[in-house]
């Protein structure tokens, strides 16, 4: 019978049923990060249990370390620092490779693995993180679990999971130019809302993500979470295998039979099926306090829930083109890797962000990302536009009580979330792509970036 | 764990959909590696008026004088979506909520509630409404959930019953089939060796 590829990567991990019918599913790699995971490593230890295989969990300092330059353990969360320096002495005490605070592999946990080549095709990965789904991009069957789950991971090797539905949303077509993987997500998931994906594996399929590189599939897969599906991925191809082939952890050639057979079988059959049209994508921005409120930058705000009407600011029916910003955000697990500075620089490259825009960070995914901007002189572009360019971490992705946006900002984001508060208390947060976030820095607005990406073109 | 069995509270309404694990508990309140001192921070953006001095807001539900002490929470679409941070769930349980029925739940949270001993049941919204103030009994073992001289029942997934209604550890029942773990791993090392990096030098 012809399996999709959630079938075959779960077939090739189940080990035995449980008890009362659920899969054991063997995991392949567990990552950790200083947020969750040292409360993870903290009770696996006071319970006395050893890690299964240490040298397949790594762990990495990404979430609430100081972005500024010249950074040590300190941070500008209350109490932070003891959540790096117990995630260092726990992951040495339990044998954990550790990306640390100023290793030059640090980086968001999702843009490190990817580099490393820890996530490959065809694995299981988990971490306790939510956006683990990112590293589906390269046919890896990866997600987001809770710290219980990551101590159950770590202590058995195995999860004890149900098995979800599959899901298979097609892109048909092709983008238009300016339109982005990040506009694709966000219009996947106002079409469908943000619990339209539960209870499913979503595959990613059709020309329009086959025509994605690596990095805007990370940021498609991304935001699967967002969607609340347990997962996405993509079938590993040509390019997938380029990107990952020698990679630390990768192997140096992908030439064994084994992984040409990592696709969905030609008429197989997923318990549910989506399909959209991507040259009607336009670039999309949120307008509420949920990813699925989200809208075409040249569409007006919708009637939605009184209560996000409010905390947002925005009447229905108003445009939302225009609505004045205060800051703006480049970075993140979604929207923090190379060709996503690399478009934003483009837009940016002589032109100086609003006065109004108070505050403006990028914030490189990773060291190596940053250090590969700045061999491009990326670097030089931002902050002569105005922007602040940062060392590598999650940052103001979420609000850790350290550095925050000025109180009452509408900030426009690369970032996954616009929930109320996520950025700080009474902070606005508008979820676009780079391009949307580089064009509205400029006119201290939200603002169209094909615009001006034709005014940068002429 | 203590096992989930029948639950009587009175049905505190916070049906919004999208209740995200920000506001459950947000980043600035999850202040130490433990499981513990949550509590307070519960609900925190919604429950205070000054989170930093903790007054509190009396228009949030849970600070309504019939809120005080109940063990169960009733949510709407897709309740505890966003992060997976677990100390929602831990928050949520050190407060005293032991049940949330909503119309549906995000899957991390979902799974993170399984493994806390705090029980979730999926209705339908309407039926989730008409539990709000009233004297609701969850039970588990029937998959019930009676209010107001109805009963409605509820599905759930036989292995997350069979650990809220046993109180089971996970990792102690998965470590009763470790011998079928080592098999798996012997036979997967030799068929896929590239998952299995050297041990990192120390």
């Amino acid at each position: 019978m012809p399996q999709t590829l959630f079938d075959k990567i779960w077939a090739a991990h189940h080990v035995a049923d449980t008890a009362a019918g659920a899969a054991l599913i063997a995991i392949d790699r567990v990552f950790l990060h200083e947020r969750t995971g040292a409360a993870a490593l903290r009770s696996l230890a006071e319970r006395g249990r050893r890690v299964h295989d240490p040298a397949r969990v790594f762990a990495v300092m990404d979430h609430i370390v100081d972005t500024r330059p010249g950074r040590g353990d300190s941070t500008l969360m209350p109490g932070g620092e003891a959540f790096i320096t117990e995630t260092r002495a726990a992951t040495r005490a339990a044998g954990i490779t550790l990306f640390d605070v100023n290793d030059r592999d640090q980086g968001i946990v999702h843009v490190i693995s990817p580099e490393l080549g820890i996530v490959l095709p065809g694995v299981t990965l988990v971490a306790p993180d939510s956006h683990t789904c990112t590293q589906g991009a390269f046919g890896a069957l990866a997600w987001g679990i809770g710290s219980s789950e990551a101590e159950h991971a770590m202590a058995t090797g195995t999860l004890r999971l149900k098995r979800p539905q599959t899901m298979r949303v097609t892109f048909t077509g092709r983008l238009a130019p300016g339109v982005t993987a990040k506009d694709m997500a966000l219009a996947l998931i106002a079409a469908h809302d943000a619990g339209g994906g539960a209870g499913h594996a979503v595959e990613f399929a059709g020309s329009a993500v086959r025509e994605l590189d690596m990095e805007a599939r990370m940021t498609l897969c991304n935001m699967a979470t967002e969607f609340s599906a347990m997962t996405a991925l993509i079938a590993p191809d040509v390019q997938t295998f380029a990107w990952l082939a020698g990679r630390r952890y990768a192997p140096a050639a992908f030439d064994d039979p084994y992984w040409a057979t990592l696709r969905s079988d030609e008429g197989a059959v997923f318990d549910r099926e989506l399909a959209i049209d991507a040259a009607t994508i336009a670039p999309m921005v949120s307008w509420g306090t949920s990813p699925e409120q989200s809208v075409a930058i040249d569409a007006a705000v919708p009637q939605g829930p009184a209560r996000a009407h409010d905390y947002i600011g925005l009447a229905p029916g108003q445009r939302i083109a225009g609505t004045p910003i205060d800051a703006a955000f480049i970075g993140s697990c979604t929207n923090g890797r190379l060709s996503d500075l690399r478009r934003a620089a483009a837009l940016l490259k002589g032109r100086r962000i609003a006065p109004s825009v108070r505050k403006a960070l990028v914030v490189p995914g990773s060291a190596a990302v940053r250090r590969a901007a700045e061999a491009e002189g990326l670097d030089r572009i931002f902050t002569d536009a105005g922007f602040e360019w940062r060392l590598s971490g999650c940052s103001l992705c979420f609000y850790a009580g350290g550095e925050g946006f000025a109180p009452g900002s509408r900030t426009v984001s690369t970032t996954n979330r616009n929930f109320e508060g996520r950025q700080g208390p009474g902070i606005r947060t508008h979820i676009a792509s780079p391009e949307t976030v580089a064009a509205s820095a400029i006119a201290g607005a939200i603002a169209d970036p094909r615009a001006l990406a034709a005014e940068a073109a002429a | 764990m203590t096992p989930v069995t029948t639950i009587t509270s009175p049905g505190v309404p916070l049906i919004r959909d999208n209740i995200d694990t920000d506001t459950i508990i947000p980043s600035r309140e999850m202040r130490s590696t433990g499981r513990t001192g949550l509590a307070a921070g519960l609900f925190a953006p919604w429950r205070y008026t000054d989170a930093d001095r903790r007054i509190g807001d009396a228009t949030f539900v849970l600070n309504h004088r019939d809120a005080i002490g109940t063990r169960l929470l009733l949510g709407g679409r897709n309740f505890g979506c966003g992060s997976s941070r677990e100390h929602a769930v831990w928050a949520l349980r050190e407060y005293g909520i032991e049940c949330i029925i909503a119309a549906s739940f995000a899957p991390i949270f979902e799974g993170n509630c399984i493994r806390n001993g705090l029980l979730p049941v999926t209705l339908p919204l309407d039926v989730v409404r008409s539990l709000a103030w009233a004297m609701v009994t969850i039970d588990l073992p029937a998959q019930e959930v009676r209010a107001s001289g109805r009963t409605h029942r509820f599905a759930i997934d036989a292995e997350a019953k069979a650990m809220l209604a046993g109180g089971l550890d996970a990792i102690d029942l998965t470590l009763t089939q470790a011998d079928a773990i080592a098999a798996w791993t012997a036979a997967d090392r030799a068929a896929r060796p590239w998952v299995y990096p050297e041990p990192a030098s120390s």
